[in-house]
């Protein structure tokens, strides 16, 4: 579903060239459940971003669903996106002056889904989520829990292929977290690919596979140690 | 462009933004309502002064006698300088330039003017025939007074609108009445109208006839004329006239109270460069106050946009390509400004009517009224200049990377 080959990203701010991902290969097949874990600065959120054609990449190459994605539109990426991804962040991101169900139903608007039909099915995804009674409440409104499903339903309604989850329990206490964590494996188990990135070890370990970054370079994947394969490839590679 | 759902979201986006939505809207609304009141304003005061201008023929000139203040050949100063009828053959026998000329001879009494049992005061004036068109008045009915009644001495009258109305309150035609003036019969020729209602209040009776019947010998206290000359040369006939009534009644040429003369050529002359000073002034305001608008509007929108940056990231993450983004915020800003505008043209518009129809002109505002045309294209380069303002923004957050605007907290 998702491969990286030797993928490269610098920030370039100013004088200054930031090195963030050195050399990634990578391969998550699809109906995968993955987290990517690494301190803050390991280039986590940067891979996620890269995942997510939100930002685009230096070197290497990218294929998503045996797509390459390189030097994308705006356009083109804003339907990729639309159609194979759905967002979960950890601030949740909903727009806040749109009530919980008008925020799930809004991926659809972009794919010219009427408005009726819209918020049935986001309705439903509420529902599903238990959140049917909070369905006309505006984000201030509910706990974060809430959002952060809300935020999920709203990934979901477009029925993704991947959904990508920035630190979606970084805001929550545990419990809700946990809460959060059942649900990206129930949608694991209808198929859909989850990745979640990370820097708690609980929620890491409520995912079949772990990639540990450091540095910019996956340090390893399951425990299996990586690292020194692809230290001597950057090296190569300067 | 008439997509419902895509209109339904934009007033979605409004209903729930009203703070936004109302200081977007009321700084184009009121951008719009000033300049109407101050185009109108401006028009008001012009055509207040222009009106008062065309209630006596504006290129008039006024000669009355005052009194010497320079001792000149022999005589002391002080003495009195009386104008006879030789002084005003001698003005139309040189001075060229004359179009039409009058003069006045003021008698006593009390101006009382009846007919029957109806009685009135009214201003009773002497003059030549040519002063129907000095004042600008019109001739309603019958004739005005001619070169005959001058030269027969006959006692007729020409009376005002007003005055007709007074005295022949039963509804016959005045035409042919005989009306008395200090206790004098006088009999009616004619009615006229004059664009100064005050100055309708009037009887005229012929200069000739005032100076024999109310002792008045070859006397007249007031000569006035009109001209079409420009103004240098019409200050040349005045010079002339000074000059050659200095000579008759022995005073110093540079001796201005023994003669008084008023051009209002040369005044018409200067409220010609008032009004134009007036249009002026309006215009720059009114371009300042535009200007004011479009910067007021377009910041606004630079903020709208700014503030909404975050949402544009949302959006964009969630499958929103740029252009739908900026169509969004475009069509929301157009509908919020140009509604705005609209409702600022009909207030600043109703309230110019309102007043015109409300308040009393004066002799400096009348009728504020605003070039239509001139209205609609204000509110129509504001609206435009607004959405040009929230454009460069917008694209430029369209093209943030979905990234940096979710980051922007």
């Amino acid at each position: 579903m998702i491969r990286f080959e030797n993928l490269h990203k610098s920030y370039v701010t100013g004088l200054n060239k930031l090195h963030v991902l050195k050399g990634i290969d990578l391969n998550i097949a699809e109906g995968e459940l993955v987290s990517i874990m690494g301190s803050s600065g390991s280039g986590k959120s940067t891979m996620l971003n890269i995942f997510g054609i939100l930002d685009n990449y230096d070197e290497g190459n990218y294929y998503l669903d045996n797509m390459l994605i390189r030097n994308m539109s705006e356009k083109k990426a804003a339907l990729l996106r639309n159609k194979y991804i759905g967002f979960v962040f950890q601030s949740f991101n909903l727009i806040s002056f749109k009530n919980a169900l008008e925020n799930v139903a809004l991926p659809l608007y972009y794919q010219n889904v009427s408005r009726k039909k819209r918020n049935i099915l986001a309705m439903e995804y509420l529902e599903k989520m238990g959140l049917a009674e909070w369905a006309h409440h505006l984000p201030n409104e509910l706990s974060g829990g809430q959002k952060q499903r809300v935020a999920i339903a709203r990934s979901l309604i477009t029925n993704p292929k991947i959904i990508l989850a920035d630190e979606p329990t970084g805001a929550l206490d545990t419990t809700t977290s946990y809460e959060v964590m059942k649900l990206f494996k129930e949608i694991n188990d209808q198929g859909i690919t989850v990745i979640i990135v990370t820097h708690e070890n609980d929620i890491a370990e409520r995912t079949k596979k772990v990639i540990r970054l450091k540095d910019g370079m996956i340090e390893s994947i399951n425990g299996e140690q990586v690292f020194a394969e692809n230290h001597l490839k950057v090296v190569a590679h300067v | 462009m008439f997509d419902v759902d895509k209109w339904q979201e934009i007033f979605s986006t409004i209903k729930k933004n009203k703070l936004r939505t109302f200081l977007t809207g009321f700084s184009v609304a009121w951008g719009i309502f000033m300049l109407i009141i101050l185009l109108g304003s401006g028009k008001g005061l012009q055509n207040g002064i222009e009106t008062q201008f065309k209630q006596d023929a504006v290129n008039s000139i006024w000669l009355f006698p005052g009194q010497t203040s320079i001792p000149y050949q022999g005589f002391t100063l002080g003495r009195r300088i009386r104008f006879t009828n030789e002084d005003f053959d001698e003005i139309i026998k040189t001075v060229d330039g004359i179009e039409h000329i009058s003069s006045r001879y003021f008698f006593g009494g009390s101006g009382t003017v009846s007919y029957k049992n109806q009685f009135g005061s009214f201003n009773v004036i002497s003059c030549h025939p040519d002063n129907l068109f000095i004042e600008n008045a019109k001739v309603e009915e019958g004739r005005f007074l001619n070169e005959l009644d001058i030269k027969k001495y006959r006692k007729v009258a020409s009376i005002g609108v007003p005055v007709a109305k007074a005295l022949f309150q039963d509804g016959e035609n005045p035409i042919g009445e005989h009306i008395k003036i200090n206790n004098i019969l006088f009999k009616i020729v004619g009615i006229f109208s004059d664009p100064n209602e005050r100055d309708m209040n009037r009887v005229f009776i012929p200069v000739s006839t005032a100076q024999k019947v109310f002792g008045g010998s070859n006397r007249i206290n007031r000569i006035t004329l009109t001209t079409t000359v420009p103004v240098e040369q019409s200050e040349k006939m005045t010079e002339q006239m000074r000059a050659n009534l200095a000579k008759r009644h022995h005073f110093d040429i540079d001796d201005k109270k023994a003669v008084y003369i008023n051009n209002t050529l040369k005044e018409f002359q200067q409220f010609q460069n008032l009004f134009l000073g007036i249009r002026i002034f309006v215009w720059i305001i009114g371009i300042g106050t535009i200007i004011a608008g479009i910067v007021g509007v377009s910041n606004i929108m630079m903020i709208v946009v700014k503030e909404r940056t975050k949402e544009i990231g949302i959006r964009k993450a969630i499958g929103a390509t740029p252009g739908s983004v900026v169509g969004l915020i475009m069509m929301e800003s157009i509908l919020i400004t140009g509604f705005a505008g609209y409702l600022g043209l009909v207030f600043g518009v109703g309230l110019l009517e309102l007043i015109s129809s409300n308040m009393p002109s004066t002799d400096f505002f009348r009728n504020p009224d605003v070039d239509f045309r001139v209205a609609v294209s204000a509110t129509a380069l504001l609206v435009i200049s607004g959405a040009l303002a929230g454009l460069v923004p917008a694209t430029k957050a369209a093209r943030i990377k979905p990234i940096v605007a979710l980051r922007d907290e």
